[in-house]
C-alpha cells in the first residue's frame, strides 16, 4: 500500500522544486509572455477596427465619387442641351439678320435700278425730244417750202393764238 | 496510408526480431517473469536510477541519500553503497513489510522504523529537478523571444508559436471562464501548474533515462501540486468565500449551536485537494502500469513458448503503441483537467456578491 502513502521527503522536494519553478517563471516567464500576447491582441484588434473604419470610409468615398460623377454627367447633359439651344437660337438670329440684310440690299438694288431706269427713260425722252424737234424742224421746212403754205400756217397760228387769247379774255 | 503500411510491415517483422533476441536468453534458464515486481519497481520511487541492463551488468545512476536519524544525526551517502553491503551504518533497504523499498533502521526494540527525516534525492526527485530545469529553460527561453520584440512585430512561429498557442488556449478557455474577473492574478500559477504536469507526464512517456520515471503517478508529487492549489485557494479566498464556509446562507439551526453546515463546508474544502491528487496520480499510474503490462506480455509469453511469444509480440507492440498514443492524450488531458479544476476551485473562492441570496 506504499503506493498510496505520501512520502514526506518527496513531498518536500516537490514543493521546493515547484516553488522555485513558480517563482522563476513568475519573475521571468509567464507574465512577460501573457502581457505581450495581450498587447499584440489589442494591437490586432485595433488594427482590425482601423481597417474596418477605413473600409467604411472607402465605401463612403466611393459613394461620394459616384454621386459626383453622376452630378457631373447631369451637368454635362444640361450644358450640352443649353449649348444646343443657344446654338440654334444664334443660328436663327443670324439667319434672321442675314435675311433682313439681304432684303435691305435687294431693296436698295431695286431702288437703284428704278432710278437708273428713270434716268435712262429721261435720257431717251430728251433724245427723243431732240430728234422730234429736229424731225419737226425738217418737216416744217419741207411743209413751208411754198409761200402759200407759209401764209396759211401763219394764219392758222394767228387764229390759234387769238383763240387762246379770246379764251383768256373771256375768262 | 503509406505511413500505415510501414507500420504494418514493421509489425510483421517484429516477431522475427523478437524470436532472434529472445532465443539465446531463454535457452539458458527457464525463468518465470514476475510482472508485478517489474511494474512495481518501475512505478515506485527508488534510491537509485536503474537505466538499463546490458547482459548481466546493471547500469544505474547512484543517487545521494540524505537522512536525519535520531540515532546518528544527519547522514549523507551514495545509494551505491548498497551494492557492496546490505547494511550501511545501521541503515538498510527494507525488503518487506510496510516500509518495503524504503530505507529503514532498527530501533532499540529491534523493530524496523523510518529515520526521522528522509529527504534523499530519489529517482523521482532527480526527475523533478530535470523537469523543473527543462521547464524553466523552455518558458524563460520563450519569454526571451518576447522580450526582444514589440507587440507590433509579427507573431511567433515554430516552437514559440506552439507555446503561445497552448498558453492562449489555457488562459482563454480554462483560466478566464473558470476563475472569473480576477483571473489575471492566477495566470502565472495556473500556467506553471499546467506546464509542470504536462511536461512531467510527457517525460514519463519517454522510455529512456531523462524521462521514464513515474513522477506525476506518484501520490506525493500529485499531493504537492494539489497542496499548492489548496494554499492558493485558501490564501486568496475573499470574505464572501469564508463567510460561505463558516456562516453559510442557511437556516440558523443548521449552523448553531451545532455547526452542521460549516463542518460539511470545511470537509468540502479539505476534500478538494484530494480530488485533484487522486485524479492525477491514479490516471498516470494506471497509464504506466498498463504500458508496462503490455510490454511484459512479450516476456511472459516468451517464457511459455517461443512461438506463442513471437506471435504475442505483434499484439503487444500494437497495444503498446496504442497505449503510448493514448497516454499522450492522457498526459495532456490530465494537465488540462488539473488546471481546470484548480481554476474552478480558485473561482469558487472568489464569489461575487450574490444579488438574491442562494
Amino acid at each position: 500500500m506504499s503506493l498510496l502513502l505520501p512520502d514526506a521527503g518527496l513531498l518536500f522536494w516537490m514543493l521546493l522544486a515547484f516553488g522555485v519553478v513558480f517563482v522563476v517563471l513568475y519573475k521571468y516567464g509567464f507574465p512577460i509572455i501573457t502581457s505581450m500576447i495581450d498587447a499584440r491582441k489589442q494591437y490586432i484588434d485595433e488594427a482590425l477596427q482601423g481597417a474596418k473604419e477605413a473600409n467604411a470610409k472607402l465605401a463612403h468615398i466611393e459613394e461620394e465619387c459616384n454621386a459626383l460623377i453622376d452630378d457631373a454627367r447631369k451637368k454635362q447633359m444640361e450644358i450640352l442641351r443649353e449649348a444646343t439651344v443657344a446654338r440654334e437660337q444664334m443660328m436663327k438670329e443670324a439667319r434672321e439678320k442675314a435675311d433682313a440684310e439681304t432684303e435691305k440690299i435687294i431693296a436698295a438694288a431695286k431702288k437703284e435700278i428704278e432710278q437708273q431706269r428713270i434716268d435712262a427713260l429721261n435720257a431717251v425722252r430728251e433724245e427723243a425730244a431732240k430728234v422730234a424737234v429736229a424731225v419737226a424742224g425738217k418737216i416744217l421746212r419741207s411743209e413751208l417750202s411754198s409761200s402759200q403754205k407759209q401764209k396759211e400756217y401763219i394764219e392758222r397760228l394767228v387764229d390759234e393764238v387769238n383763240d387762246e387769247l379770246g379764251t383768256t379774255d373771256n375768262k | 496510408m503509406r505511413f500505415l503500411r510501414y507500420i504494418m510491415l514493421l509489425l510483421l517483422l517484429l516477431p522475427c526480431s523478437g524470436a532472434a533476441f529472445a532465443s539465446p536468453r531463454n535457452a539458458g534458464e527457464a525463468q518465470t517473469v514476475d510482472v508485478k515486481k517489474i511494474i512495481f519497481d518501475h512505478v515506485k520511487d527508488s534510491y537509485e536510477w536503474h537505466i538499463t541492463t546490458v547482459g548481466n551488468k546493471h547500469i544505474t545512476l547512484p543517487l545521494p541519500i540524505i537522512l536525519y536519524s535520531s540515532r546518528t544525526g544527519w547522514e549523507l551517502f551514495s545509494s551505491s553503497v548498497f551494492h557492496e553491503t546490505d547494511v550501511y551504518n545501521g541503515f538498510y533497504i527494507s525488503q518487506g513489510g510496510s516500509y518495503e523499498g524504503k530505507i529503514v533502521e532498527l530501533d532499540s526494540e529491534g523493530n524496523e522504523q523510518r529515520p526521522v527525516l528522509d529527504i534523499s534525492l530519489t529517482k523521482t526527485v532527480i526527475s523533478i529537478f530535470i523537469i523543473s530545469f527543462v521547464l524553466i529553460l523552455v518558458v524563460v527561453g520563450t519569454a526571451r523571444w518576447y522580450k526582444k520584440r514589440k507587440p507590433t512585430d509579427e507573431a511567433p512561429r515554430g516552437f514559440v508559436g506552439i507555446m503561445e498557442m497552448v498558453i492562449i488556449m489555457v488562459v482563454e478557455s480554462v483560466i478566464k471562464p473558470n476563475v472569473g474577473s480576477t483571473y489575471k492574478r492566477y495566470v502565472p500559477f495556473l500556467l506553471t501548474v499546467f506546464f509542470m504536469i504536462l511536461l512531467t507526464n510527457l517525460m514519463g512517456l519517454l522510455p529512456i533515462f531523462p524521462g521514464g520515471a513515474n513522477v506525476t503517478g506518484n501520490i506525493s508529487v500529485a499531493l504537492a501540486l494539489a497542496l499548492c492549489t489548496f494554499l492558493t485557494v485558501n490564501i486568496f479566498g475573499n470574505k464572501e468565500y469564508y463567510k460561505e464556509i463558516f456562516w453559510p446562507n442557511v437556516p440558523t439551526w443548521l449552523k448553531a449551536p451545532l455547526p452542521l453546515m460549516p463542518i460539511i463546508e470545511l470537509v468540502g474544502v479539505l476534500v478538494k485537494p484530494f480530488a485533484l491528487t487522486i485524479r492525477l496520480f491514479a490516471n498516470i499510474l494506471a497509464g504506466h502500469t498498463a504500458l508496462l503490462a503490455f510490454v511484459s506480455i512479450i516476456f511472459v509469453t516468451m517464457a511459455v513458448n517461443r512461438y506463442i511469444g513471437s506471435a504475442m509480440t505483434v499484439v503487444s507492440v500494437f497495444f503498446t503503441i496504442f497505449m503510448n498514443v493514448l497516454e499522450l492524450l492522457v498526459a495532456f488531458i490530465q494537465a488540462f483537467v488539473f488546471t481546470m479544476l484548480s481554476s474552478v476551485f480558485i473561482g469558487l473562492s472568489q464569489p461575487e456578491h450574490h444579488k438574491n441570496g442562494h
